[in-house]
């Protein structure tokens, strides 16, 4: 090993000493890749600058060092050669977990994804199967312009095949991430990139806690999992539920608190599979919906989730549902903060919700 | 639009679109292809550097000459027997395409892709490899299968998917699967097998096993980004895989020029990739093991990836749904100076005193007998759209491996409506 790489190493996120074992999102995800590898020797790790760099969130830091280079290694800026890639070495019989270094740049991996990985298990009748978990940051808040913003997930929960799951603490990105590795369904696990460092509240001009000061950043240690499928209560309330994911998690409850509502907040954690019956209960004893996603709001996945709160809980309607969602424009660079579903966007949806 | 003011002297650019040298009506003249002498051209070692392979990627790899005999470096020196089992799966496969093209004719399925002119490059081909190397064709390589001896009914049941088609009746006729005999789910989107191969070889080489895998592309296909992405990778990571570009001359209607071949060769691609590169006499069976082999070997002793263009003619239309009368030279396929595999073979094992007219016939016949017996022995498990299909349950299975809820109602509304539509009946048979 070159010392080069020693010193390196040595840049691995380490977690917080102490009697409780807090970490950051970035550091449970590593966390739950490093496990994994540990784990199943079939597990692999590739994506460009994930090998000795360690990623440019540094979420894969120090794995190639301890596992080796043929379990964590960089590929060529190529995302339809990494999923395309990964969906033979799924075939092959190893569970790759392919990172795309941003949401962004997935496209070019869509038919990979979409018509084959996605397809694999009903076309060849289980004779092959794609094993694979697609790990990619997401979302805005990070003046990243309009190519390292967007949140695509409604393009992967369309698809039938694929699972969508997006953590919001550090607690579920470790458990969930082991799950989507060690489920047999090819998965895309987007990371709310806003949040890896600390639970952004939408207030933008005020600081940003560190996770360490937040309850959902006690990490155990070991292998733990996270059943796909099942929501995660946030807050319990009467007033009104909140169906959220990733960063908006953070949002919505920041807001509530601000504004002494008594929301009955749910973090969806999955896409699909959908956690219905907890999305059911909650509406029904509130009766009023307001549901939170960055993303462009045309045809967003917003707009499934309405639709089966209105089909499965019309009759318990209080108010129409709410979408408060992303504009349908690209995400401006200088005008994020306008584009961005804040305080005030979420504060008139709640208004609106509980006028009556 | 035009930048240019009255009197300039710029030159007028020029869009260049290719056309192909014959249109239906027009005499076919393939003088214009350079062919060279059967056995002249060099055989590199297997181990060599990818860059001596340079003069191979624009000559043509031939052996069997005009003579019907076999020169040069890369005869295989197959035995008689081998080479009699090499034609027996060539009558196979054209008396399987007659079959079920006619199958198709007659409404017995939908859409059938015969491969006729092509036998070679996967017969000879999948001979070349190891039975358990792991091959990920394209839509023509139905020869794989049979040079493998995967279960000709099988074959039918897909095809008609009946209630014995292995894959539950959702794939497009040919869409074959089978782990069994190593041969990778065929999609009907072009070229997205060939990283899933490269894939596969990595994941072999990381696991130190000693399989290689292979994967078929039209010349056609070689335009997706996938497979640029495939030989980046495959060159990258010094993949165990062979890239078998199959250069037929049409993708549909549109000849090999949409795919850059006016301007070089498809085996010549990958010279900047720094892969070995090969450019074989697609329709010489003895020259497309040659090849197939040398690549296997290389990539079996770690000394990285091939790429192969397989020089051949698509005798017949694309599938079933095409009629080339419509787009070409109606005496290209008599013309194409390569001639046609099975004949070149049989015309070489008569040469070699090992075969003669009278045993070919009865090959064929035979041949012709075991896929008609076969047929009406996949006939009992259904045709298409005759009501012999896999039980209605089976639509929602397999997306995920488990029933997801959403899924579940679905499959509660589906069973409804059968109840509705066919009272009576075991709505989930």
């Amino acid at each position: 090993m070159s010392d080069a790489l020693k010193t390196h190493a040595r840049e691995k996120p380490v977690a917080e000493q102490g009697t409780e074992r807090r970490l950051n999102m970035i550091e449970a995800i590593n966390d739950a890749l490093d496990i994994m590898l540990e784990r199943d020797p079939d597990v692999i790790i590739m994506g460009e600058d994930v090998g000795y760099f360690g990623g440019v969130f540094r979420c894969t830091a120090g794995l190639q060092e301890k596992h080796g280079k043929t379990r964590v290694f960089d590929t060529p800026i190529s995302e339809c050669g990494i999923i395309g890639v990964a969906v033979g070495m799924g075939a092959y019989g190893l569970r790759p977990v392919p990172e795309i270094q941003f949401a962004d740049y997935i496209y070019p991996g869509l038919d990979q994804l979409i018509s084959e990985a996605a397809r694999l298990r009903y076309r060849s009748a289980c004779d092959y199967i794609a094993p694979m978990t697609v790990r990619s940051p997401f979302g805005g808040g990070i003046f990243g312009g309009q190519t390292h913003s967007q949140s695509p997930e409604a393009i992967f929960t369309h698809v039938s095949g694929l699972k969508t799951v997006i953590p919001s603490t550090p607690y579920d990105a470790k458990g969930l991430l082991i799950s989507c590795i060690e489920d047999n369904d090819p998965v895309i696990f987007f990371e709310p990139k806003r949040i890896y460092n600390g639970p952004f509240s939408g207030f933008y001009d005020k600081p940003v806690e560190p996770w360490k000061k937040h309850k959902d950043s006690v990490v155990p240690e070991g292998h733990y999992t996270i059943p796909l499928g099942k929501a995660r209560h946030v807050t319990e309330g009467e007033e009104l539920t909140v169906l959220a994911y990733g960063t908006m998690v953070h949002v919505a409850e920041a807001v509530c608190r601000e504004k002494g509502v008594e929301a009955d907040i749910l973090d969806l954690r999955t896409m699909v599979p959908l956690d219905i019956e907890a999305i059911e209960a909650s509406v029904k004893k509130t009766g009023r919906c307001m549901i939170v996603h960055e993303a462009t709001r045309t045809s967003g996945f917003g707009a499934e989730l309405s639709a089966l709160v209105q089909e499965r809980c019309f009759y318990h309607l209080e108010a129409p549902i709410e979408r408060v969602t992303g504009f349908d424009t690209p995400y401006p660079h200088s005008l994020e903060w306008a584009y961005f579903p804040g305080p005030v966007r979420l504060g008139e949806a709640i208004d609106r919700l509980l006028k009556d | 639009m035009v930048d240019r003011p009255a009197g300039s002297n710029k030159p007028h650019l020029e869009l260049h679109v290719p056309e192909p040298k014959f249109r239906p009506g027009d005499q076919a003249d393939f003088s214009h292809i350079d062919i060279g002498e059967a056995g002249a051209q060099p055989r590199p070692d297997e181990a060599c550097d990818a860059k001596e392979t340079l003069p191979l990627c624009y000559d043509l790899i031939r052996v069997l000459g005009e003579d019907n005999k076999a020169h040069g470096a890369w005869d295989p020196k197959l035995d008689p027997e081998t080479l009699r089992q090499m034609l027996q799966h060539f009558a196979t496969v054209r008396a399987f395409d007659e079959r079920m093209f006619r199958g198709q004719r007659q409404g017995k399925t939908s859409f059938y892709m015969k491969c006729t002119g092509e036998e070679a490059t996967s017969v000879s081909a999948a001979m070349a490899l190891a039975s358990d190397d792991m091959v990920f064709p394209s839509y023509r390589q139905q020869g794989v299968l049979i040079a493998r001896g995967y279960p000709m009914i099988e074959m039918i049941n897909q095809i008609y998917s009946n209630k014995a088609d292995k894959l539950k009746g959702r794939q497009l006729p040919i869409m074959y699967s089978s782990r069994e005999h190593s041969f990778f789910s065929i999609s009907g989107n072009l070229a997205t097998q060939t990283p899933q191969a490269v894939g596969w070889a990595m994941a072999s080489a990381i696991k130190n096993d000693s399989r290689i895998a292979a994967t078929w592309v039209g010349e056609g296909s070689t335009a997706e980004g996938d497979f640029h992405s495939a030989c980046t990778f495959a060159t990258v990571y010094n993949a165990p895989v062979i890239i078998n570009v199959i250069n037929n001359q049409w993708a549909i209607s549109s000849f090999s020029g949409f795919a850059g071949a006016e301007r070089t060769t498809f085996a010549a691609r990958a010279l900047g990739y720094g892969l070995a590169g090969l450019r074989v006499d697609g329709n010489d069976p003895l020259a497309v093991y040659a090849a197939e082999r040398w690549a296997a070997n290389r990539a079996r002793a770690n000394q990285g990836p091939t790429l192969i263009e397989f020089f051949t003619y698509r005798a017949e239309g694309h599938s079933t749904s095409d009629d080339p009368s419509g787009y070409r030279s109606a005496q290209e396929r008599e013309e194409w100076p390569l001639g046609d595999p099975i004949n070149r073979l049989k015309n070489h094992l008569i040469e070699l005193g090992e075969w003669d007219e009278d045993r070919q016939a009865a090959m064929d016949k035979e041949a012709a007998e075991k896929v008609k017996a076969t047929t009406k022995e996949a006939e009992k498990n259904g045709i298409l759209g005759h009501g012999l299909h896999h039980p209605f349950r089976t639509m929602f299975q397999d997306v995920y491996e488990e029933l997801p809820w959403h899924l579940e109602e679905q499959a509660a509304q589906a069973k409804r409506e059968r109840e509705i539509k066919w009272p009576g009946e075991e709505p989930w048979s």
